[in-house]
């Protein structure tokens, strides 16, 4: 579904991606792994048309990214929930879900909005509120609610999981895999590699630009070096 | 000092102030939502303002020449002019946005800043340019119509003439249509979306450039609309006449809080209302020391008072830092 081949991103002189290539198919959830500053998110912004690469190609469903603006990757079916959730804070919970679907004009807006407001209930109780309110759960939900409204095909997460309480991990770790199995794409940068793994059907690991590691997330899983270096043994 | 006289001008007072501030708060949204979505103060914004004046006189000249100021309804040819004001105006502005400062979209702060002064001392000498080559003058004097000039006398002290409150009707129609626009729509949404986070609303789909140039447009065009106003309500313009108003109404976009529209709109009648207070009670109360001349020294101080006390503004908040 989504290839990236060779990919360069620079941040003026910051040479940040050197050459990252990888795969996800239709249905999977694949995790993006690395430690702080190894070019996570860099990746992810590339693909949604963030940032532009120096070299390289991203193809997605067989046709190229190549030079498609930001608000113009969302209609290709993609989504990218960003780190740092970046809701609307301004906003009420139910305008943030309505510029989620800024674009559509089909009829299965109202549907996708009853769907959000299955997978996380507390979104459909904080309806009226202004989103910079919400606590950081739910403005974690309210940022993956919002990119859902788009009906993508393909789900980018940024550390969904970041400065969650365990058990909200857990909780959105479970959603997580609950939407994959409703049929979208997933690509999850995550830190807590032990968590991602445990959802994820393969995994990519980045060292600082480059792709060190591949292989199912079993494997990786199983792997020395990842095991010292991403979970803590 | 005769208390009675004091009391009895007051609804007078708060009905000029009223007038005058409706202007500014009008003014003022442009101001404050170009701010909004891009941190950046258009100081061509006044002369934006007096283009719509400069289009408004143009039309009702040209109207009257051909005999048909007085032939066709009044109400239609207000509405007439302050639709061209609008659409020149807002036309200007987007115009304005895409030549003179998105290429700038990176640069340095004080770049784009200074763009936007050599704009606005262009547009000042393009007016006059043009006018002085047309008409041969460059201060112009808004034709009248007889109806607008009729007086009701609401009591004995207090009167209102049909031209203001076609000043107070146009200016509440306006700020009511755009508040329901920014608040209301879609469209709306996006245009709060993009000023707090330009790279998330990207993500949404929406495009920034576009939402850029719409708000040039409607800020544009509640510019010209008041500068029509302007002209009906006080007649005499000159290509210069928009810096005053255009610094007060700036003022007036600070003082509620730059970036926030309601605050605009609170900000500029707050600023008109102290002008006017100012301008009839100081020589009254001062026993003539200082006359009406000095009443933008204490409108000012009184604002000056105000942002020591509430540095973000009547309705202003923590101003974010931009990711
Ligand atoms: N705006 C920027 N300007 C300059 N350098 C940047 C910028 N953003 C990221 N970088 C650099 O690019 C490299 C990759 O950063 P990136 O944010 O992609 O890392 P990451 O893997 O997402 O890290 P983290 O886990 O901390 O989020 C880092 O060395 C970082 O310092
Ligand atoms: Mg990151």
């Amino acid at each position: 579904m989504l290839r990236i081949d060779d990919l360069h991103v620079y941040y003026g002189e910051i040479h940040a991606l050197k050459g990252v290539g990888l795969e996800v198919c239709r249905g999977e959830i694949v995790a993006l792994l690395g430690n702080n500053g190894a070019g996570k998110t860099t990746t992810l912004k590339t693909i949604s048309g963030l940032l532009s690469p120096r070299r390289g190609h991203i193809t997605l469903e067989e046709r190229s990214l190549a030079g498609v603006a930001a608000h113009d990757v969302v209609l290709r079916g993609v989504a990218h929930v960003p780190e740092g959730r970046r809701i609307f804070n301004r906003l009420t919970v139910r305008e943030n879900l309505t510029m989620g679907a800024y674009l559509r004009t089909d009829d299965g807006i109202e549907p996708d909005l009853e769907r959000v407001f299955t997978l996380f209930p507390r979104l459909k109780e904080r309806i009226g509120q202004v989103a910079g309110t919400l606590s950081g759960g739910e403005q974690q939900m309210l940022a993956i609610g919002r990119a859902l409204m788009a009906s993508p095909r393909l789900l980018l997460l940024d550390e969904p999981s970041m400065g969650l309480a365990p058990v909200l991990v857990e909780q959105i770790f479970a959603t997580i895999r609950e939407i994959n199995q409703q049929g979208t794409t997933i690509l999850l940068v995550e830190q807590n590699a032990a968590m991602a793994l445990e959802i994820a059907h393969r995994g990519y690991v980045l060292e600082t630009g480059v792709i060190a590691l591949t292989g199912s997330a079993a494997e990786l899983g199983e792997n020395a070096d990842v095991r010292r270096a991403y979970l803590g043994e | 000092m005769d208390l009675p006289l004091l009391l009895g001008i007051l609804p007078q007072v708060l009905l000029d102030g009223l007038i005058l501030g409706f202007m500014y708060a009008l003014i003022a949204l442009g101001y404050t939502m170009v701010y909004g979505v891009l941190e950046f103060i258009n100081f061509a914004h006044s002369e934006i303002f007096i283009v719509g004046a400069f289009v408004g006189v143009e039309l009702l000249l040209g109207l009257k020449s051909a005999g048909l100021l007085d032939a066709l309804p009044w109400p239609l040819v207000l509405v007439l002019v302050l639709v061209a004001g609008m659409a020149a105006s807002g036309v200007l502005a987007v115009t304005v946005e895409r030549v003179a400062y998105r290429p700038l979209r990176h640069a340095p702060r004080l770049i784009p800043l200074i763009s936007a002064i050599g704009i606005s001392f262009f547009l000042q000498d393009a007016i006059r340019l043009f006018e002085s080559l047309w008409r041969n003058a460059f201060n112009l004097v808004y034709p009248t119509m007889d109806v607008l000039n009729v007086r009701f006398e609401l009591t004995q002290t207090v009167d209102v003439s049909v031209k203001s409150l076609v000043v107070i009707v146009a200016a509440l129609a306006m700020l009511g249509v755009l508040h329901l626009l920014v608040n209301r729509t879609k469209v709306g949404t996006a245009i709060r979306a993009v000023a707090e986070d330009q790279a998330a609303a990207s993500l949404m789909g929406i495009n920034v450039n576009r939402i850029i140039s719409l708000t040039f447009l409607i800020g544009g065009a509640m510019g010209g609309a008041a500068g029509v106003l302007f002209g009906v309500q006080y007649g005499l313009i000159n290509p210069y006449t928009g810096f005053i108003p255009g610094l007060k109404a700036f003022t007036a976009a600070v003082l509620g809080g730059i970036g926030n529209i309601p605050g605009a709109m609170l900000g500029g009648l707050v600023l008109g209302l102290l002008e006017a207070l100012a301008a009839s009670y100081l020589s009254l109360l001062t026993g003539g020391a200082f006359g009406a001349e000095y009443k933008d020294i204490f409108a000012f101080s009184v604002l000056i008072v105000i942002l020591i006390f509430r540095p973000k503004g009547l309705l202003g908040e923590v101003i974010r830092g931009r990711a």
